[in-house]
């Protein structure tokens, strides 16, 4: 883990100073599950911790199982988030049903947690738009895969709810490799310019497919890009749930007052590959790996709260019990979901079907047709 | 009555559009105080205020996300590019996202937002400022790309692009902006955004055109009519969803036909036109079609731009061309 930048010191010791900086980390949990310092009054309620112990493992039984999906042909390329749920889970579990969430694509814990259902995202990784309906999520951006741009999508719909003001948030979460692009660094400017409620957490896991974070800015950490553009930037011990909530929790605070955007950086790594269709032993060594499993968020929390004496070998059981339970019924939900009309991919380009279009359209259904009474004869 | 510029034109739509349905927000570099490069916003951020008339940091990129997230949002961005050159960075966030956004959630987020851009040469204008990169969002799916040759119509087809769901381009040629002037009332009356324009009826050509090339091809087909040839003079207008009906109708009609544009030949719209034409009509074609185009150069600086832009003049030797098959 990184260690609080040393920056204030240099800077104060120069003698003409324009201007200095310092980046807070936050921890609660060490990486053994012992408690640090005091936990903050909102995460003191067992069955708050419980809760999102429960967010992590849902996450973590998620990703198995989509993976497991892939592997056997019926779910497309698909980004496990394994080792890094605690962003996403922490950032949701600190956000209003109201707030919106703008993801990228490795976000499932929040995206669950927040009412997405698992027959929702199977049906996006399986390749059916219909997953990115979000019935019980209306005000969630869908996954955003050309990386970074949906930062901007963020400041905007932040734009919009100050515009009405309305005590709502955004939450925008995007990778380490992110922040070396310059849709980000717009979107961060101009929420700084426009005070925007936004909060834009970076999710660095310490890779970008095969690019490690050494290789993707000679910045001493990501969280100081806030700075360049005049907003609070700060890091979170990103494997530490509790951490991530409670300092997302106190941004969005700060954001529903008007108090300005943010930028979060949370510390954590990706245990698996970037995608199925990756295999990072190509690219990293098993040795770099496996000390980060020592550090990894679900067994952190599950250890204090064992140690707390929260947590037993039967409320284990119980929850693993219920949630594999939750995740086999999506599964086949949604392996027995009937396909979309194939002229369904027409229907939504525009408001209205255009002519143009309309032709278009009509030539499938008649291809279609013409297969279904080939098939007949 | 007085008569009303195209810039003049754009600034009354946008403040029509603003007055009727508050969700519209302008935005760009220097659309407030200064009331944009080419006073299309002018006076808007007097009328409407800073928070509806939204001078942004230099960020074209951002202008362009910021505005899918307010449309996403519930607003109706109506985002100002300044010059066309500066236009391309926009091109992920409007293929990636805008013109998908409501094809990916099933209809639970739209993206009604309108870019407005100048777009094409004759002004004299710097480096990068003469570009005509409407055939590049032609190819997009679900956006709509809108360009203007008259203050009418660009009043009118701006009030449908604003009033619409989907995210439109409407590309606004600079040397129509002062060029091009005519009596026109501000009455709210919006023009359809999926219909080519009949300007000129005739028996034995069809001229097909947008934007600043729609004045030329009207002056070719006035100096031929005293030839004795009679020309269909169509202003395109809306080039996605293409209206190829009307086109393909009028060549069935004069069985020639001659598109014009200032986009460089390879690739360009014109191209697409042509596959249209020959495809509906095809048995009616006199004579191969002709297309007038900007070069497959870049465009040039201001001393040869007249040398690379399509005029009355090669579009009435195409007319001859075209016209020597009996």
């Amino acid at each position: 883990m990184p260690h609080k930048p040393q920056n204030k010191e240099i800077i104060v010791n120069s003698p003409n100073i324009a201007a200095t900086f310092e980046i807070d980390f936050t921890r609660y949990l060490d990486p053994a599950g012992k408690l640090l310092k005091e936990l903050p009054a909102e995460a003191k309620d067992p069955a708050t911790l419980k809760s999102l112990y429960r967010g992590l493992v849902r996450a973590r039984a998620f990703d198995t199982k989509a993976v497991a999906l892939q592997r056997t042909g019926r779910l497309g390329t698909y980004g496990s988030s394994i080792g890094q749920e605690a962003v996403a889970v922490g950032a949701a579990s600190a956000m209003l049903a109201d707030d919106v969430l703008v993801p990228s694509f490795r976000e499932h814990g929040g995206q669950l947690w927040r009412g997405a259902t698992p027959v929702e995202l199977f049906l996006y990784w399986g390749g059916d738009e219909r997953g990115n309906s979000f019935a019980k999520a209306p005000h969630d951006f869908p996954n955003c895969v050309p990386v970074g741009s949906h930062a901007l999508h963020a400041a905007g719909v932040a734009l919009a709810i100050k515009l009405r003001k309305e005590p709502r948030a955004v939450v925008c979460i995007f990778g380490d490799g992110a922040t070396s692009k310059g849709d980000v660094y717009e979107a961060m400017n101009l929420a700084g310019v426009w005070k925007l409620p936004v909060v834009f957490l970076v999710s660095n896991n310490q890779w970008a497919i095969s690019v490690p974070r050494s290789a993707q800015s000679a910045a001493q950490t990501l969280a100081q890009k806030a700075i360049a553009v005049g907003i609070p930037g700060e890091q979170v011990d990103g494997n530490d749930v509790i951490a991530v909530r409670t300092v997302v929790g106190v941004a969005l605070q700060r954001v529903r007052k008007d108090q300005g955007p943010c930028v979060i950086e949370a510390i954590t790594y990706r245990l698996g590959d970037h995608t199925t269709s990756d295999d990072a032993s190509r690219y990293r060594k098993d040795t770099e790996v496996t000390p980060h499993w020592q550090e990894e968020p679900i067994k952190r929390l599950q250890q204090y709260l064992t140690t707390a004496g929260s947590w037993t070998k039967a409320d284990e059981d119980k929850l693993l019990k219920e949630i594999n339970e939750e995740i086999e019924a999506a599964a086949a939900a949604f392996l027995a979901t009937a396909p979309q009309e194939p002229s369904v991919m027409f229907d939504y380009t525009y408001a209205q079907l255009p002519a143009d279009l309309a032709a278009q359209k009509q030539a499938v259904l008649s291809s279609l047709s013409a297969n279904l009474s080939q098939a007949a004869e | 009555m007085s008569e009303t510029t195209m810039v003049q034109a754009v600034s009354l739509a946008l403040a029509r559009a603003m007055t009727e349905d508050e969700r519209v927000i302008v935005l760009g570099e220097d659309v407030g105080v200064d009331g944009g490069v080419f006073r299309a916003t002018d006076g808007l951020f007097t009328r409407f205020g800073a928070d509806r008339v939204r001078d942004t940091p230099l960020s074209e990129m951002g202008i362009g996300g910021i505005s899918i997230g307010l449309a996403a949002g519930g607003f109706k961005p109506v985002a100002e590019i300044q010059f066309s050159g500066f236009i391309f960075p926009l091109i992920d966030q409007i293929n990636n996202h805008a013109s998908r956004f409501r094809n990916r959630t099933r209809g639970r987020l739209q993206c009604p937002m309108v870019v407005r851009a100048p777009c094409g040469g004759g002004i004299h204008a710097p480096e990068h400022h003469s570009e005509s990169p409407e055939a590049m969002f032609a190819n997009i799916p679900g956006l709509r790309v809108i360009v203007p040759s008259s203050p009418r119509r660009a009043y009118g087809l701006l009030l449908a692009a604003i009033r619409g769901s989907d995210p439109v381009v409407f590309l606004e040629p600079t040397k129509l902006y002062r060029g091009a002037r005519e009596e026109m009332l501000d009455d709210g009356k919006d023009l359809p955004v999926d219909r080519c324009f009949v300007l000129r009826e005739g028996r034995d050509v069809t001229l097909v055109a947008w934007g600043a090339m729609v004045p030329e091809a009207l002056k070719t087909a006035a100096e031929w009519e005293a030839k004795g040839v009679s020309a269909e003079v169509i202003d395109v207008a809306t080039l996605k969803p293409l209206d190829a009906e009307t086109i393909i109708n009028s060549v069935k009609k004069t069985g020639r036909c001659v598109i014009v544009h200032e986009a460089p030949l390879t690739g360009g719209f014109g191209g697409e036109i042509a596959a249209r034409v020959a495809e509906g009509a095809f048995s009616s074609l006199l004579a191969p079609i002709e297309r007038v185009t900007g070069y497959d150069t870049i465009m040039p600086l201001l001393k040869l731009e007249n040398v690379y832009l399509p005029n009355a003049a090669r579009i009435g030797k195409a007319v001859d061309r075209a016209m020597a098959y009996a």
